[in-house]
């Protein structure tokens, strides 16, 4: 580990705690309806597209209809989102004259972008026309993210309002959540991002002669002579207004195959500062915006005090496997020292590639500036068990902190049963309904990871795109389903997934992954929005603490732990005590 | 039921114009006006032709130029249109083999060359189009360039100096030299 790498990190953890009060102070805004400043500007649009699509904005529903909403939004998006794919080479805007989409392919993509996932199947470069990239992809980059932050704030209302059987308006979520804080915020970030080399053209892509021609080895012209390769595509797009929202919306779908590693789509240091910062800026203020909402703002910072306690001891640590040298090459007449650099890029060096990766995995962002798959066995399992946690520390938008939610449920009820009594959390009882809901939240993630890889295992066509032979291919098919199951989009990228088979098994993973988690939080808001407010007396567990911090992270660090320890045993593990044999 | 898709329909058909057609519109319209040449790639232009972009790194072998870092890109090295990492694991007994054939590579034209070669010289990067090498990569290489130009050693040495890039700001990333940016201002040497 260097100093200058220590230092880069620690000004990233300082400047991300200084956004989170500003920005969760006027999102809390935006869902009370609060003066907005200078974005008061977009108010007529706002009741525009209310009177365009025949919402009332003063309609407040129960949480079935909210998640009846949810989900036929969503459906609605996987259905046009599949056909712009399956249709794309007769619409416009498509300059390299793609074909359409496979259909196993296009539905995958599909599932992966409404869930606010991002898994990759396919290779954004050679698969997906400008068109499908901005009005189909893009699209769900803003309003899958947007549905994650309306579920979170149907949930805190349900521990807000007392005796109503009410939980808001969706439609009024979701409009006022892309208008307000997504659009205006990947505007200025996507001006900056171009300001330092991300492409953003309808152009299509430019041939270059190159510097030095030279002999493929691979190619041939013909069986005698080889192919002499003379000049280089470079791939054009409006990529710039995409990645700005991929990484503010958690979503992480790459416009180029390689993500945020491609030069084009993070090109300097800066731009991949902002990028991290972007990736857990808006999961971070949420908990803010959460305190406010519910009248104490301690609430809040203490989720947030959970995070950065289990957050960035596992940064440093994978921070430090990173920077050992792969211990198979120490014979090798090379220098070692500068660390695991297959996989990395340079200008981001082994401090910058680690922090993102475990910011992309924490927060289930899933973009990438470095390859997943070359990291050391220990360096790769530390990426793969913030998946695990089940996405909250930090988390997706919205889906991170309701995950968090469910926790603290879990928490104080544990708490409860330690001295008998009625668990409480903010006033509102916790029950036996509260408690079913919340154990399906943890329960269902954990078996589509699990079962999934088990399946994935033991059948021909999921054994054949393992691409790393030992337990690696195990790490491989392990990463995936819980990148799946748990909504992230990261991959060991080295497993063949873009087949029938993968992309319809983790298709069906994230969309259980995704929804049979948002129906339950909904149902736990609805049952809560009903009881009465219980005052806090001397019994009460004070849930701003540090003792509550404490019994949080104990939950959650023990729920992943028993949960994906004997699976990581045979993976990472495994291959970590071979290694040093 | 019926009336909650018909608004879910609009309501996305709304969204796309917004979020899918006039945001990256009026994104690129800025970025045109205010920055053209990031905008369109960093292409660098030679008697009105592109050569290249500064962001993107270019296959060398000659010996007279400086050589970026190892490719993994399909079917041949920094196909810029279908960027890729190897995904090789630490474990995956192929690698030791590929960073050997690396190592060779480096090594044919350098045989007397006895320094230790720089970890970035010998590994692929993520992207495969990685258009930097570190300051001791550049170092390794001097020699040979100098050799296969017959120029001094300390001639070529300063022109490395003259193209690093430090870390932004001091801080942000890490010391690196632009390939393609250090062969041109190579052939520009008289």
């Amino acid at each position: 580990m260097t100093v200058n790498g220590i230092e880069q990190i620690v000004l990233y953890l300082i400047i991300l705690g200084i956004l989170i009060k500003p920005l969760g102070n006027y999102m809390a805004n935006v869902y009370e309806d609060k003066n907005l400043g200078l974005i008061n500007i977009l108010r007529p649009v706002e009741n525009i597209i209310y009177r365009m699509s025949g919402i009332k904005k003063e309609d407040e529903v129960s949480w079935q209809k909210y998640a009846t909403d949810v989900l036929l939004f969503s459906l609605a998006g996987m259905v046009i989102l599949y056909l712009i794919q399956r249709l794309q080479s007769i619409l416009p805007l498509n300059p390299q004259r793609l074909s359409s989409v496979p259909p196993d392919s296009a539905f995958n993509t599909a599932v992966s972008f409404v869930t606010n996932t991002n898994w990759q199947g396919y290779s954004g470069e050679t698969t997906m026309s400008y068109l499908t990239q901005m009005a189909g992809l893009g699209v769900q980059n803003f309003v899958s993210a947007a549905s994650g932050m309306a579920v979170l704030v149907a949930l805190i209302r349900g521990f807000v309002r007392r005796k109503v059987n009410t939980i808001g308006n969706f439609w009024v979520d979701l409009t006022r959540t892309v208008l307000y804080i997504l659009l205006p915020l990947s505007f200025v970030f996507s001006l900056i991002l171009v300001s330092q080399g991300v492409v953003q053209s309808f152009h299509p892509s430019t041939d270059v002669q190159l510097m030095q021609p030279f002999v493929s080895a691979n190619q041939r012209v013909s069986t005698t002579e080889a192919l002499t390769i003379r000049t280089q595509t470079i791939p054009l797009g409006p990529a710039a207004s995409q990645i700005a929202i991929k990484q503010l919306g958690t979503n992480g779908g790459g416009f180029f195959n390689t993500n945020s590693s491609h030069p084009f789509e993070n090109p300097t240091p800066l731009t991949n500062f902002l990028e991290l910062l972007a990736i857990l800026l808006i999961p971070a203020a949420l908990c803010y915006t959460f305190g406010r909402m519910v009248g104490d703002t301690r609430q809040g910072w203490a989720f947030l005090g959970a995070m950065f306690v289990i957050f960035v001891p596992l940064v440093f640590l994978d921070y430090y496997f990173e920077q050992q040298g792969n211990p198979y090459l120490s014979s090798m007449h090379i220098d070692n020292l500068g660390g695991n650099m297959e996989g990395k890029e340079l200008r981001f060096g082994i401090a910058m590639s680690v922090l993102w990766a475990s910011a992309t995995t924490a927060a289930s962002n899933g973009s990438v500036n470095s390859m997943h798959d070359s990291f050391s066995p220990l360096g790769g399992m530390v990426p793969m068990w913030f998946i695990q946690l089940g996405e909250i520390i930090f988390g997706g938008v919205g889906s991170g902190l309701y995950g968090m939610l469910v926790f603290v449920i879990i928490a104080v009820f544990v708490a409860g049963l330690m001295v008998g009594r009625t668990p409480e959390y903010l006033g509102k009882k916790i029950e036996a309904f509260e408690m079913k809901m919340a154990s399906m939240v943890i329960l269902i993630p954990a078996a589509l990871v699990l079962m999934g890889t088990a399946i994935a295992v033991i059948i021909k066509s999921g054994l054949a795109g393992i691409a790393n032979p030992g337990p690696h291919g195990l790490s491989e098919v392990l990463y995936a389903f819980s990148s799946a199951g748990n909504n992230n989009g990261s991959a060991f990228a080295g497993l063949g997934s873009n087949n029938p088979f993968y992309n319809t098994i983790l298709g069906i993973a994230m969309f259980f992954g995704r929804f049979w988690l948002m129906i339950p939080v909904l149902a736990i808001s609805g049952s809560l929005a009903k009881k009465k407010f219980t005052p806090a007396s001397a019994g009460t567990l004070p849930t701003h603490t540090p003792l509550f911090v404490l019994l949080l992270i104990s939950v959650i660090l023990l729920v992943g732990a028993l949960t994906f320890l004997p699976a990581l045993a045979l993976g990472p593990i495994a291959e970590y005590l071979i290694s040093i044999r | 039921m019926l009336r909650t898709i018909l608004s879910a329909t609009v309501l996305l058909i709304v969204f796309t114009i917004i979020t899918g057609i006039i945001y990256p519109l009026s994104v690129t319209g800025l970025a045109q006006l205010l920055f053209p040449f990031q905008s369109n790639g960093s292409l660098i232009m030679r008697e009105g032709k592109p050569i290249g972009s500064l962001l993107i790194g270019q296959y060398f072998d000659d010996p007279k130029y400086f050589w970026g870092r190892p490719s993994a890109t399909q079917p041949y090295s920094y196909n810029a249109s279908s960027s890729s990492g190897s995904n090789m694991a630490q474990s995956n007994p192929a690698l030791p083999c590929v960073i050997k054939e690396r190592i060779d590579r480096f090594k044919s034209p350098d045989s007397d060359n006895s320094s230790r070669i720089p970890i970035d010289l010998v590994t692929a990067s993520g992207s495969g189009l990685d258009p930097h090498i570190s300051p001791a990569a550049a170092e390794y290489q001097i020699k040979r360039v100098a050799y296969a130009r017959k120029l001094e050693e300390a001639k070529v040495r300063a022109l490395v100096a003259a193209y690093m890039e430090t870390r932004q700001f001091g801080i942000l990333g890490e010391s690196r030299v632009n390939v393609l940016e250090l062969n041109m201002a190579l052939d520009g040497l008289k």
